[in-house]
């Protein structure tokens, strides 16, 4: 069977932050581009950010991108590479601002510039004192930015297939992309894609875990592809639990509660923070105020008739404030907590949020994978930014706002590098494989000819418990033994998955099918990433290895799925223009 | 236990001459909160049942769906506070794809048509455009929309003229732009609307008010884009 092909200069794949950011580059350098996305774009999970993101911009205290960069290598727990920190950070000012000029609807202070509210981790002079650096639309500031992103789309003409899925990428023999494959949801037609380039922007993957605060798309999708076209995955072990999910709900309460001055009470109406981290107390970044409440919660001084949560105590605040920078948080805690954070606390656990890892690049967003001796060698046409890729700016642990701004920096950076890549590398476009889309074609027909298989969702529910049981907060040699056991159980039986829907038309239980197909990738590379890291960094606490061991493993983890092997790589430890941040005992 | 009953819109363009209504009956344990967990659920016993949704918490706009014939969103609506049978068609009004998934390119047409974006020719400063907290608070109201089309898919006036009619949630983002401070181009804006359709058709009728998971209020932002143009006649 032949698959129709459309061919265009570049593809991007997602239509989030990053996705949206980079098409802006694409679509002004006049380059032929086409955006995937399996949503509407201003439905991409970027709009649920709240907070903030953040910038040393200094309009309420003084602040420096030097102090910004320090917190996020020291959040990071010195895995972060520090080129690519301190680019991010050197460019937050500029990046911020310009979403400014783009329309974004930034709440203000008293003299007009843009309102900044602390954040977890921010420090003034390398953790001497709380900064304000989280730039903030109130507490809906992904759901701002996104739209803004989308409607400076709308003004560049740029070109969406919306609530299309990509489904394979595609590699020459040289290994080079060419393309991708995807599938029109609609008809459930499948294309191939021929580019010169392709961006994956494909978002995270925290539906692996039975709760998160992810939405239900994503599903690790431009991961999923790329172990499927042999590149490897980098740091999969670090997964950043958000200390406040709505218990139960798994929604997410903004870490903005706290910049406000909210305070987090065990049973016994205890400020715990002020032990744990008597510095930055509530503003701790987040793995650490993540591991503090689950030790409160094991120690017995958890809340509830279970004791198993932790109360986020805001009403001190006052009505106005809390309505006019936290209306959203309000309106969550009614709705999934059923309570008004005006009068009561919200019952709040750590909850599966972001993904560290990723498609390994460099800073300038281009795919790098070992080849001979080079550590870090480009695949031609290949490109990622935002959450599914790793620059690596957050290592081991992300700080609060930096997501948003990993979003806009890379998105513009790897957008930058694609046009220069197009327009000097690239007079023409390179064939496409004979068996291009193949693979994407067998795993169709797979899904329709499947018999006496399992349920998508009674193997996804298997997914998600074994990794939410072997990979929490907390893990331990024997646990993550289990895990790699059960997590590759699971995985032969997403071979067989099977779904009756067999229509053409918007058939979302084959779409579901194959999101599963990408989430268990993730989640097996997440157990065996984690199950090999002896050492406690970051998000990563190991209880047979409490200690971080920068000896031996300030290093980044590669996962290779066809032979599920993993190989390691060296940290980038010379910042672009500035000295090395030298490991340090994390406390705060 | 508790169970739900449902009644649910089918349609399948691929096998079905025509839509049906099916029966459900679901049991409901203590996690099934929202309407959206029992939905999803449902599609665990039978994956035919097609509809979207993404962030579950009402931030997306994906799962605006008729409810018990009101337009909503499933993520935020409790199942305990709906009557039984539970009754769930795709929005009013728009071309249904299938199930409860409508083509909703005419409701984006319009939202487009009113050129959503900052427009200001003048050379931006080297920083932020400043805006006073007061001219922000205007915006407030206005910039939440979430793009669900709840509220356009409930009025009379977007069914009959969705091609000519801008609708409620158009309107709510003309509106948005031109009480943005920074924003140059009120006198385009309110000519791009000054048509027998576009604005006027909007007769307060206010069932977007009625139906906005946001609590936003389009009829308002309505009633100020006449006011301009009542106010540039004179």
């Amino acid at each position: 069977m032949t698959i129709p092909v459309r061919r265009f200069d570049a593809v991007i794949v997602g239509g989030g932050g990053a996705g949206l950011r980079a098409a802006l580059q694409l679509s002004e350098s006049g380059l032929k581009t086409a955006v995937l996305s399996k949503v509407f774009p201003t439905r991409s999970h970027t709009v649920a950010a709240q907070g903030g993101i953040s910038a040393s911009l200094g309009n309420v205290q003084e602040d420096r991108w030097e102090w910004h960069m320090f917190d996020t290598v020291k959040g990071s727990d010195w895995l972060g590479d520090q080129d690519a920190i301190e680019f991010m950070c050197r460019k937050a000012p500029e990046a911020v601002i310009e979403l400014e000029h783009f329309g974004m609807p930034f709440d203000r202070l008293e003299n007009g510039k843009i309102y900044q509210r602390p954040f977890g981790g921010h420090t003034q002079n390398e953790g001497e004192a709380p900064v304000q650096r989280a730039c903030a639309a109130a507490d809906r500031t992904g759901h701002a930015m996104l739209h803004t992103l989308y409607q400076r789309n709308v003004r560049a003409n740029t070109q969406f297939f919306i609530e299309w899925m990509a489904l394979d990428l595609i590699r020459d023999e040289d290994g080079d992309v060419v393309g991708v494959t995807a599938l029109e949801m609609e008809t459930g037609e499948v294309y191939n894609f021929h580019a010169k380039g392709v961006l994956f922007a494909t978002g995270g993957a925290g539906r692996i875990y039975a709760a998160s605060t992810n939405a239900f798309i994503n599903t690790g999708d431009g991961l999923g592809m790329s172990v499927r076209a042999g590149i490897p995955l980098e740091d999969m072990e670090f997964w950043q639990f958000h200390p406040t999910g709505v218990a139960g709900a798994g929604v997410l309460i903004t870490e903005g509660v706290r910049g406000e001055g909210g305070i987090l009470l065990n049973a016994n109406g205890e400020r715990f923070m002020e032990r744990y981290a008597p510095n930055l107390k509530d503003l701790a970044p987040r793995d650490f105020v993540a591991r503090s409440m689950e030790q409160e919660v094991l120690e017995g001084r958890g809340c509830g008739p279970n004791k198993d949560h932790v109360l986020l105590k805001l009403d001190h605040l006052g009505p106005d404030i809390i309505k006019q920078r936290l209306p959203g948080i309000r309106e969550i805690a009614i709705k999934f907590a059923g309570v008004d954070p005006i009068k009561e606390p919200i019952p709040v656990i750590p909850t599966c949020h972001y993904m560290m890892g990723g498609i390994p690049t460099n800073y300038r967003g281009e795919v790098v994978i070992p080849k001979g001796d080079n550590p870090e060698a480009r695949v031609n046409g290949f490109y990622a930014a935002g959450e599914c890729a790793c620059a690596s700016v957050h290592g081991a642990n992300r700080l609060g706002t930096n997501s948003l701004l990993d979003l806009v920096v890379f998105g513009k950076s790897a957008g930058d590098s694609m046009v220069e890549f197009i327009k000097n590398e690239m007079p023409t476009w390179k064939p496409l494989p004979a068996n291009a889309g193949q693979i994407s074609l067998d795993r169709i027909a797979r899904l329709d000819n499947q018999t006496g298989g399992e349920e998508v969702a009674d193997v996804r529910a298997a997914m998600q418990r074994t990794v939410q049981a072997r990979a929490a907060v907390f893990r331990n040699s024997e646990n993550l033994a289990l895990g790699v056991k059960e997590i590759q159980e699971v995985a032969e039986r997403v071979k067989r998955t099977q779904i009756k829907d067999k229509s053409k038309v918007f058939n979302t239980a084959r779409v579901e099918a194959l999101e599963l197909e990408n989430l268990i990738e993730v989640a097996v590379a997440t157990l065996i990433s984690a199950d090999a890291r002896k050492e406690s960094r970051g998000a990563h606490a190991h209880a047979d290895y409490q200690e971080r061991d920068d000896e031996v493993w300030m290093k980044h983890t590669l996962y290779y799925g066809e032979d599920r092997r993993l190989t390691y790589k060296p940290v980038h430890t010379k910042p672009l223009s500035v000295e090395y941040i030298a490991p340090k005992v994390r406390t705060f | 236990m508790k169970t739900a009953r449902f009644s649910i819109y089918r349609y399948d363009p691929d096998k079905d001459a025509k839509p049906y209504m099916q029966d459900y009956e679901v049991e409901l344990s203590p996690t099934d909160v929202k309407l959206l967990d029992v939905i999803v659920k449902l599609k665990a016993m039978d994956d035919t049942l097609s509809f979207r949704r993404s962030c579950r918490e009402g931030i997306c706009g994906s799962d605006a769906m008729n409810i018990n014939g009101k337009n909503g969103l499933a993520c935020v609506t409790n199942v305990a506070d709906l009557k039984q049978p539970i009754e769930l068609r795709p929005l009013p009004g728009l071309p249904v794809i299938r199930d409860l998934i409508v083509d909703m390119t005419q409701f984006f047409k319009q939202y487009h048509s009113i050129k959503p974006y900052v427009i200001n020719d003048t050379p931006p400063p080297e920083r932020e455009r400043l805006q006073s907290p007061e001219d922000r608070e205007e915006l407030d109201g206005l910039y939440e929309c979430i793009l669900c089309a709840c509220c356009s898919t409930s009025c009379p006036s977007f069914w009959w003229n969705p091609d000519k009619f801008v609708g409620p949630a158009g309107l709510l983002a003309a509106y948005r732009f031109i009480a943005d401070t920074r924003d140059e181009a009120t006198n385009e804006r309110l000519d791009n609307l000054e048509d027998p359709y576009r604005l006027f058709r909007c007769h307060s009728i206010m069932n977007c008010v009625d139906v906005c998971p946001k609590g936003l209020n389009p009829t308002k932002a309505i009633g100020k884009i006449k006011d301009l143009m009542v106010k540039r006649a004179v």
